[in-house]
């Protein structure tokens, strides 16, 4: 009755867990890269944004 | 470089602010009744329209859809307009918007009273309103898109990101889950059935709450709280990790809402690993919400704005590491199908939805009049009423649900069950009493809020328009450092948007495409076979009562619900429910087996029951309905439904639904000449008969024998 013989069945379905990992990890990786690389002035100008209406 | 001279569109925001207002109390009134109609049922007032299961659906939406989207729209309009340096796109695409989305809330309350629901929570408006809504949400895309198409900042600051988020990720979840085929002007039946329906309607459900609830608050978290507080954000890095990690994890969280239920495994446990990874960008965007006080946070003791703020952000705090423990397959078996489910809820809309839009409430309403707020000690009083009664609510919630769950789970030493359910029920009837004193609280602080408010708005003049100037973006970009990749997507909105739609989608693609893919290798049992068209109108009453709001219909597997209940429930016996009633709370018991040989009850003990359900069970908190017993039943739609079912692949043979109600008729006579044998006089033609019929069909389609090992 248990649904994983039915999944067994399908040709490949291996494919869907490991490639939606694969996609999390490079994804993540190259955001936190980006982020460890933010140049702080930039970010000092941004966060400013919602303080600063009348510049 | 030259500047120009602009106003921003005061006047709309206004009047979402107003709606805001107006539907909290609203919402929360309802709410009220539903709690206390849990202590005395009487308050049902015997009316098909005040009855608790018409009722809760009138204030889960109402909650939802009128007082937070009010809420979103209210704040995302003022903070957009800021920080893009422009007047919003389209004064016409405002007001649509606006008076479209009223239109939406007055049409879903009315509709759901009259009894048109769809059956699947949060999303229990019929087909002609989700095609409106479809409408009006597109309607604010367009004007959100425009705007910032049209702005004068280069950067899009990440609280557009979390409103983009939310605009894709609603567009996504509403349509796919809103699949259904109409049979008549105002009714329809879900696209999908019984497994599949339940983990598209989870999905939806759990990122209703991600999507609606959350990431748009996130952004007026990310906007309101560096304002209220007059300084950035404690860390933008951070930021940008919690919005990515956020959108990408929750989408992949549905599943587990049917633990323990006949979703394939695998389903459950991808459930469990994303809402446990959850935790870290929830608590992420929580830190970074507290800390932005830091320095600041003798300012908290003064100002009311940020009490509220530093509360809400609290209780999201603690309903994100809730949820994520919920989620434990273990502590799940437990919480499932009790109160505390409705106390995590409620902390989370109570506290973090309600108190974020009433601190933005008080920072914004003095600000678009020019004026002070009327009362600050009666917004400190309107604080503490809101954090007593959020307490007040909360606590007896979750004693209620562990309660609960122990006594359903007791065995006495010779292996029987402990407790009747009815027992459970007037366990809890203490709790439910004070958690309708908690709201009450809670929403006495809500009026003296809004009477606060009134008489600022009173006091000062409103500035529809108010002037700004900025310059505007010049057509070449000069980066004044390295450009990045990121920074190439935080500057395009609509790359940001592409991207914010294929990481979600992933998450819904991975958790659908095998669940469909098997749709052939549903292990169909030979025994199920369609529901009989009496029956199949009896259903249609269940769900259009609201039964489900109370009871499930989806026996565990475990040993202390078989044993109450008989043989756990398997995918395969729901295929031909369109839509599913696996339901989520049980304030009465499960109703899967109700039919099947261990728990059937006479015709004339159903025909009592649901007329005068103390009569039976002396105790109860169940409503009267006495309407089914007046209200003839609708035979002339019987050829429709058959057909549209057909349509779905429901096996009826070709040409039955001509001759459908020779078999209704036949069957409702056999019921009524039963329960002729119990004295009752009763009429083939009324509802009743049909419900019973569905109730005594429930759960009979398998043996109820469990299958012996033990050779």
């Amino acid at each position: 009755m248990k649904f994983i013989h039915y999944l067994e069945n399908i040709s490949g379905v291996s494919i869907y867990p490991l490639t939606s990992l694969l996609i999390f990890f490079v994804f993540f990786i190259l955001l936190l890269w980006f982020v460890m690389k933010t140049d702080k002035d930039y970010l000092k100008e941004i966060e400013q944004l919602p303080l600063d209406n009348n510049k | 470089m030259n500047k120009e001279t602009f106003h921003y569109d005061n006047r709309t925001v206004k009047w979402f602010a107003y709606a805001t207002m107006l539907w909290s109390l609203v919402g929360m009134l309802v709410g009220l009744l539903a709690a206390f109609q849990l202590v005395f049922p009487a308050l049902n007032f015997d009316l098909a329209q005040t009855t608790f299961g018409r009722i809760r659906p009138v204030h889960t939406n109402a909650i939802i859809f009128a007082f937070v989207g009010n809420g979103i729209f209210m704040g995302v309009y003022y903070s957009l307009q800021r920080l893009c340096k422009a007047r919003m796109f389209s004064d016409m695409l405002s007001k649509i918007h606006f008076w479209g989305w009223q239109l939406i809330i007055v049409l879903a309350a009315v509709s759901l009273l009259a009894g048109y629901t769809t059956g699947k929570e949060y999303a229990e408006l019929e087909w002609p309103i989700d095609i409106l809504i479809t409408l009006i949400w597109v309607v604010f895309g367009w004007n959100m898109f425009g705007t910032i198409l049209k702005r004068r900042e280069r950067h899009l600051y990440v609280a557009i990101w979390f409103y983009i988020a939310t605009f894709v990720t609603v567009a996504v979840l509403h349509l796919v889950n809103s699949v259904e085929l109409p049979y008549s002007w105002f009714k329809s039946y879900s696209w999908y059935a019984g497994m599949q329906d339940a983990l598209v309607q989870w999905w939806y459900g759990h990122n209703a709450v991600a999507f609606f609830l959350t990431t748009p608050y996130l952004g007026l978290m990310y906007y309101f709280m560096p304002k209220a507080a007059e300084r950035p954000v404690y860390s933008y890095r951070l930021s940008i990790i919690h919005f990515w990690a956020l959108i990408f994890l929750y989408i992949w969280a549905g599943p587990h809402h049917l633990l323990y239920t006949s979703l394939p495994d695998w389903a459950q446990s991808l459930g469990v690993v994303f809402s446990v990874m959850l935790i870290a960008p929830s608590w992420g965007g929580m830190i970074n919400g507290l800390l932005t006080l830091r320095g600041v946070w003798d300012k908290v003791r003064e100002d009311v704005v940020l009490k509220f703020m530093v509360v809400a952000v609290t209780a999201y705090g603690m309903a994100t590491f809730e949820g994520p423990m919920l989620s434990f397959k273990n502590i799940n078996a437990i919480a499932h199908f009790t109160d505390w489910i409705v106390a995590h809820v409620h902390v989370g809309a109570l506290g973090w939805n309600g108190f974020l839009t009433f601190g933005i409430l008080y920072w914004l309403i003095p600000r678009i009049f020019k004026t002070d707020l009327y009362s600050k000690s009666m917004a400190n009083t309107h604080f503490w009423l809101g954090t007593l009664g959020i307490l007040l609510y909360a606590v007896p919630m979750y004693w209620a649900g562990w309660t609960q769950s122990l006594m359903w789970k007791e065995f006495t030493d010779d292996g029987t069950l402990k407790y009747q359910f009815l027992e459970t029920v007037v366990q809890l009837r203490p709790f439910y009493l004070l958690r309708s004193i908690g709201g009450t609280l809670y929403f006495i602080g809500a009026i003296l809020m809004v009477y606060n408010l009134i008489k600022t708005i009173r006091s000062g003049q409103a500035v529809n328009d108010e002037a700004a100037e900025a310059a505007p973006l010049s057509d070449e970009y000069v980066p004044h450092h390295k450009e990045h990749w990121h920074r190439w997507v935080e500057r395009k909105p609509v790359q940001l948007l592409v991207l914010s739609l294929v990481v979600i989608l992933i998450g819904g693609a991975v958790e659908f495409i095998p669940s469909f893919l098997i749709k052939s290798n549903v292990p169909t049992i030979s025994s199920v076979k369609p529901y009989t068209p009496l029956e199949l109108q009896g259903r249609d009453i269940y769900i259009r009562e609201g039964c489900y709001t109370c009871h499930s219909q989806m026996v565990r597997p475990f040993r202390s619900e078989t044993a109450r209940y008989g043989e756990y429930s398997k995918a395969g016996e729901f295929v031909y429910d369109h839509p599913f009633q696996w339901g989520s709370k049980r304030t009465g018991p499960d109703l899967a087996r109700e039919g099947t040989q261990k728990l059937r009850k006479p015709n004339a003990w159903h025909f009592n029951h649901m007329y005068e359900p103390t009569s039976i069970s002396p105790g109860s908190i169940m409503p009267r309905y006495p309407w089914l017993f007046e209200n003839d039943l609708d035979i002339d739609i019987t050829e429709a439904k058959i057909k549209a079912m057909q349509t779905l692949g429901v096996p009826y043979e070709k040409g039955y639904e001509k001759i459908a109600n020779q078999d209704l008729m036949k069957q409702a006579e056999e019921i009524v000449a039963d329960l002729k044998k119990e004295n009752i006089k009763a009429m083939p033609q009324k509802e009743i008969i049909a419900l019973i019929a569905y109730l005594q069909r429930l759960g009979t389609d398998i043996s109820a024998e469990p299958i012996n090992t033990q050779k």
